[in-house]
């Protein structure tokens, strides 16, 4: 009897909770400020991809007939001191800056989340040593590390590779235990090991697609902090080193002249903001995925 | 209930609906109910059925995207639907009182139980603060607290489920307010506790002559304390009638559906299986056409889905949404409840 | 119902967690009692039977359901699975007895992973023990729905776009998979609508006729435990006060307790007389 009645039950997308999710790729599903977010970023990413392929002039293309003109249909963002039109050392500067960007805030993030679910999952000593560790990176002053990893290397991007990713993981992690520890109290992870599963794919295969949500929402702001500090660096002069064009550095070339060849600095800044907000957008979208849908 | 005095609270026609992806779905579709001065009234139904949202209906509670989109809700009279912010904050201070199921999350954990109580009074009576104290402390005596002012001072992960509960019911209660929504307030806490907050409510009922609302999917609560029931079922009002007739005289093939397949220990063991109501509650995206319990209904026939959903009186202050009546053998032979002694 | 050897014995099984002592207990060394959330309990479940658990919250049901899967490990006491030792078993041991019991959970909203499909989760947990069958997936997952009466439809869905009565099939389903002789259910219906825990309890009434799977079924709310258990055991405290027929229990309490219990249950007064 009961057999008949539920087999015969219509497809509803929302079965019977008033809140309809919707049915869909995790695309469409994304919030109108998450797809507004991850658009920006993605133009941006392909803008610094193609580079090569769609800036108009090289980078370090000089041209003494022409310095310090305003944009124009040539040059969209004008030129600066050398001739060079800034419009296209942007390209290449988004093209350096977001690489590092993404192999800096990528990376640590999968092996701090590798980390921190596994520590949180075990507990006991395991947990406690790695638990030291994690805080003891993060209390680290982080600015100092990198740094002083650029004064054993030397100037450049490879200060910034080696030096951020050391205690970037950290902070992944500590997010992953923490949400573990609530996480594997969980009834369907007690069911992997009602289940007899291995406590590996209860981690890996259960835990962490759980776990990454959060980590993800927070790379978004990552990855703006990590830009940030690429151009403080290089604006500091100790970052990526000129010829090669770092956002940093066009900005600091064209400060001195702010007032006159207002181009060279703003327009760059403008594109480094952008970024921010298009993460910005992206990160807050995701993460009212979360809330969305909830009556209260 | 003497003519022209206007009930403490009369819903007609109420219509709740929200705005989803799949378009505008309606959470309450047409629902109605009266609760006079120091009545019980017990609103029941299951997950879907619309009961809490017509609850927080009456305080104008509905979270965004929701919305009432059609009814009305009165209060002595007076229209709540058209009240203004101020009136409706002097409405939600002093009028009507609300306790919510989870008494866990109803109070700030960092917050002293004294302080919380205090702090109500303060801003809702404007008392000073010794009185707003002194008062606090006859409050917790009231809701049955022994020691008043020793566990005033504890924090709320301190006292128990229940304990929190009367403390929400004493928050709630604490302008003598002369209606009190009670949405599952006791469907977190266990039988013993069950039983003494429910007969907490129906002291203050009596006592003070508070009237109540109180929502349930549980019709043992509701036979402990309501003097009239409301059946909900797909935001509908399916049937209302006093307490003992409801269970005695169903005339809604829902409401006998669901008291039928109510666990009973009398059937401990007995070779028995319970008659279940066939199906699942109905999608809100794409309601049935016509009765919207028809699909699951054994006693259906032609023409139910052609019906609109109207309550018609059976008897006194009895009312029910099935035109066919009286109930003979069910007319889906397969759909016939195992077991019904009936 | 079978007879012969039981297919669950628990004997003496206790379970206690320690109490957490202020400094100055600890500075004392005051002996705390560690509080007994299992206390010296003992059982047996034959093939095929449904043993209903009862009690209030803090009577120790639960803790002792994880006992016997080990989800928790008690501190003395002997659980036999089909005479197998279970606190002893490791590895692949423990994983194969695991498998011959298994447990649902009470909530439906947070007992099956919100990341994965529903078709996805029962057959992962039929390639996991290897279950005949379980190379055809479709088919399997088909199979395992249509034990619990769902819509082979339901596989590509995820657990959010369910309904609690549905969720706790789907859970059944992915229990039933790996093809267990016993199963627990841990207040499996206590947080459904009245009229779909109908619909579950039959289910599990389905079940035990078709599969002869054995049942604990631990329960809050004696009238549950009275539609469906055969026999009955009334925990307090720790302690299993009364066992017995379910019939017996219920009707001619001996224990003050269930005697209390049985009078605190509110009953509607419902139109079909007893």
């Amino acid at each position: 009897m009961s057999a008949i009645d539920l087999l015969s039950e219509p497809a509803a997308p929302g079965a019977t909770t008033v809140e309809a999710p919707r049915s869909g790729g995790i695309i469409r599903r994304l919030p109108l400020e998450a797809k507004i977010g991850a658009g920006i970023l993605l133009v941006l990413f392909l803008a610094g991809l193609l580079a090569p392929l769609i800036a108009p002039y090289g980078q370090n293309e000089l041209d003494f007939t022409n310095i310090f003109s305003g944009p124009s249909a040539s040059h969209l963002f004008g030129t600066d001191g050398a001739g060079r039109d800034v419009f296209s050392r942007t390209l290449y500067a988004l093209r350096l800056d977001l690489g590092v960007v993404l192999l800096v805030t990528y990376p640590p993030l999968v092996v701090g989340v590798l980390v921190g679910a596994v520590a949180g999952y075990f507990g006991g000593l395991v947990d406690a040593i790695v638990a030291r560790i994690v805080d003891t990176m993060i209390a680290f002053p982080f600015m100092v590390l990198v740094i002083a990893v650029i004064a054993i290397v030397g100037p450049g991007i490879k200060g910034v590779l080696i030096g951020v990713p050391i205690v970037a993981w950290a902070l992944y992690a500590r997010l992953a235990r923490s949400e573990m520890l609530v996480l594997r109290e969980q009834q369907f992870m007690l069911a992997t090991t009602a289940l007899g599963y291995s406590r590996w794919r209860a981690i890996f295969r259960h835990a962490v697609p759980n776990l990454l949500r959060s980590s993800l929402i927070y790379s978004t702001l990552d990855m703006v902090v990590n830009l940030l500090l690429l151009a403080s660096l290089a604006y500091l002069g100790l970052g990526a080193q000129p010829p090669n064009a770092e956002l940093g550095s066009i900005i600091a070339d064209g400060q001195s002249t702010l007032l006159s060849a207002w181009w060279i600095a703003t327009l760059p800044g403008l594109v480094v903001v952008l970024f921010g907000i298009g993460a910005g957008l992206l990160g807050d979208g995701i993460s009212d995925g979360k809330l969305r849908g909830r009556l209260q | 209930m003497s003519a022209g005095t206007a009930p403490l609270l009369k819903i007609e026609g109420l219509r709740v609906e929200f705005d989803t992806p799949h378009g505008r779905v309606a959470g309450v579709r047409d629902a109605g109910l009266t609760v006079n001065a120091g009545e019980i009234v017990g609103l029941v139904g299951e997950t879907g059925s619309g009961k809490t949202l017509a609850c927080r209906s009456v305080m104008r509670l509905i979270p965004f995207p929701g919305r009432i989109t059609a009814g009305s809700v009165e209060f002595e009279g007076r229209d709540v639907l058209a009240m203004r912010p101020r009136e409706l904050r002097e409405f939600r201070a002093h009028d009507v009182g609300m306790i919510y199921q989870d008494p866990f999350s109803s109070l700030n954990p960092v917050f002293r139980i004294a302080h919380q109580l205090t702090e109500t009074l303060r801003a809702n009576l404007g008392l000073g603060k010794a009185q707003a104290h002194a008062r606090a402390l006859e409050l917790l005596a009231d809701v049955g607290i022994a020691d008043p002012e020793r566990r005033a001072l504890s924090y709320p992960h301190e006292f128990s489920g229940g304990m929190r509960q009367r403390v929400m019911i004493a928050l709630a209660t604490a302008s003598q307010p002369r209606l009190l929504l009670a949405d599952e307030p006791t469907t977190a806490l266990d039988v013993t506790t069950q039983a003494q907050i429910l007969t907490l409510l129906k002291q203050l009922n009596q006592e003070r002559g508070m009237g109540v609302l109180l929502v349930s999917h549980d019709f043992g609560v509701i036979a402990q304390v309501c003097d009239r029931v409301a059946v909900m079922y797909g935001g509908y009002i399916v049937e209302t009638a006093p307490v003992e007739v409801i269970y005695t005289r169903p005339e809604h093939p829902y409401t006998r559906g669901l008291l039928e397949s109510i666990p009973r220990i009398e059937s401990a063991g007995r070779a028995t299986r319970l008659p279940t109501i066939r199906g699942v509650p109905p999608d809100p995206t794409e309601p049935p056409p016509g009765c919207v319990f028809q699909p699951r209904c054994p006693y259906a026939q032609d023409g139910c889905e052609k019906v609109t959903m109207a309550l018609e009186m059976v008897g006194p202050g009895h009312g029910t949404a099935c035109p066919v009546r009286p109930f003979t053998t069910p007319q889906r032979p397969e759909a016939a409840p195992t077991g019904a002694q009936v | 119902m079978s007879a012969g050897a039981p297919l669950l014995r628990i004997e003496n099984v206790s379970k206690g967690f320690g109490l957490r002592r202020t400094l100055a207990e600890r500075i004392a060394r005051t002996e705390t009692e560690p509080l007994r959330a299992v206390d010296d309990v003992s059982l047996e479940l034959r093939r095929g039977e449904i043993l209903g658990l009862a009690g209030e919250s803090g009577s120790g049901k639960t803790t002792l359901a994880r006992c016997i899967i080990r989800l928790v490990e008690p501190d003395s006491g002997l659980i036999e699975l089909d005479g197998t030792n279970m606190r002893e078993a490791r590895g692949q041991e423990l994983r194969e007895l695991r498998r011959r019991m298994q447990m649902v959970f009470q909530d439906p909203y947070s007992s099956l992973n919100p990341r994965m499909t529903v078709g996805a989760a029962i057959h992962e947990a039929g390639r996991v023990h290897k279950r005949p069958g379980s190379e055809n997936r479709d088919q399997f997952v088909r199979e395992a729905l249509e034990r619990v009466h769902l819509s082979a439809r339901l596989a590509k869905r995820r657990p959010r776009e369910l309904s609690g009565g549905q969720r706790q099939r789907v859970a059944i389903a992915r229990a039933l998979a790996v093809g267990p002789e016993l199963l627990i259910a841990d207040e499996a219906v206590s947080a459904l609508d009245v009229s779909v825990q109908a619909q579950l309890l039959n289910l599990f009434l389905d079940l035990r006729e078709q599969l002869d799977v054995a049942i604990l079924f631990v329960a809050h709310q004696l009238a549950v435990l009275a539609e469906v258990a055969d026999r009955v055991a009334i925990m307090q405290r720790g302690r299993i006060v009364e066992i017995g027929e379910a019939g017996a229990v219920f009707g001619d309490p001996q224990d003050d307790y269930t005697k209390a219990l049985l009078a605190a249950h509110p009953q509607p007064r419902l139109p079909h007389a007893a």
